[in-house]
């Protein structure tokens, strides 16, 4: 495969892409991402949860106070809740682009934006997932050196939701990663094709 | 001349990924503190949270990676291995940064709904020596984010004049 000097290597050739099957195996990934992460997000932005405790007893009548627990008291959670959205709305935006983006010319751009938004996305939602966790074994059993009462035993319902939306988000972690790799081996499915023009090109003379 | 500047800045890109996850693993594991609030003997180790403690296996294994890493960086049969090893380094680094942040900001500024009284007024040095310890995870972080994405434009652009 040897080129005229000034003439352009094409580097990454956009209709390749399109006619293999691996294709809906990546779309299908990216809807299962996009649901899990919504899911996620929904969640805990909707988790809430009131109760009320009697603290004193005066006389016959009981004092009583009422304790709220949302989740933008703790600001891992609200990292929580922005990450996740942000994944879906990442990866609905990857569905369209992959089903309606073929009018489009990207200048050959198009699969590497693809691979380093995926990674920066995966980054994110592990950030996200894990802040999230820690914080939630906090909850669920406080540190007994900083004198940090458990508070789950009381928020029992808030508990459990907030582990349906960790788990919801853990999900989407492992499919963003599956993902990822397989938007990166698509680069090299394309690209291999220039790798045995290297040894000629180099012998060109500048 | 290409090739070697791009060896050079991989090199200096790992030999930095390298130094802050060591600094972080180090100065993480040495921050401890007692201070006696009222005839109570109150110790501060990093060792009492369990995500502390998960964040010093973090560092530590991409510390120990970041090692053997810097011997091979230039042999061409595992290059595609340490691109993916890469990848999930910089995954648990920005994982373990992450729930540390977390749990070091309610021991700065407590957290009134749960009535969790913030630590770091009795145990001032502890606070300072694990916030060191935090921005050095969060350069190894970003770090290993830059290195990431120079390794794909290097995969990307063969050694060749366009």
């Amino acid at each position: 495969m040897a080129l005229q000097s000034g003439e352009k290597l094409p580097m990454f050739i956009g209709h390749v892409w399109s006619k293999q099957k691996s294709r809906w195996t990546l779309l299908g990934l990216r809807l299962l991402a996009f649901l899990a992460a919504a899911a996620a997000t929904l969640v805990m932005v909707l988790n809430k949860q009131t109760k009320t405790f009697v603290v004193a007893t005066i006389g016959t009548t009981p004092v009583n106070l009422t304790l709220t627990a949302k989740f933008h008291h703790t600001p891992a959670f609200v990292f929580f809740a922005i990450a996740n959205g942000l994944v879906s709305i990442h990866n609905l935006v990857m569905i369209m682009v992959d089903l309606l983006g073929s009018k489009f010319d990207y200048k050959g751009f198009q699969l590497p934006m693809i691979a380093s938004l995926d990674m920066l996305n995966l980054a994110l939602v592990s950030g996200g997932a894990n802040a999230a966790a820690f914080m939630a074994e906090l909850g669920k059993n406080g540190n007994s050196h900083a004198r940090w009462d458990k508070i789950c035993d009381k928020f029992g319902a808030y508990c459990d939701r907030g582990a349906g939306a960790l788990i919801a988000s853990f999900l989407a972690l492992a499919l963003m990663l599956v993902i990822s790799f397989l938007s990166i081996l698509n680069l090299k499915l394309v690209n291999s094709s220039s790798h045995n023009s290297h040894n000629n090109i180099i012998a060109l003379p500048n | 001349m290409a090739k070697t500047k791009r060896i050079i800045i991989t090199i200096l890109l790992r030999l930095l990924a390298f130094g802050a996850t060591l600094s972080a693993t180090v100065v993480m594991v040495t921050s401890h503190e007692s201070a006696k609030v009222m005839n109570i003997k109150f110790s501060a180790k990093f060792s009492n949270s369990p995500t502390f403690k998960f964040y010093v296996t973090a560092e530590a294994i991409a510390t120990g990676y970041g090692l053997i890493v810097l011997f091979l960086s230039s042999r061409r049969s595992v290059d595609r291995l340490i691109m993916i090893l890469d990848v999930v380094i910089a995954l648990i680094l920005t994982s373990s940064i992450s729930a540390a942040l977390a749990v070091a900001q309610i021991g700065k500024k407590g957290d009134s709904h749960a009535g969790w009284l913030p630590v770091c007024n009795q145990v001032p040095k502890f606070c300072d020596h694990v916030t060191g310890a935090l921005i050095a995870g969060f350069v190894a972080a970003i770090a290993y984010l830059v290195l990431n994405l120079y390794s794909l434009h290097v995969f990307l652009t063969p050694l060749f004049p366009v």
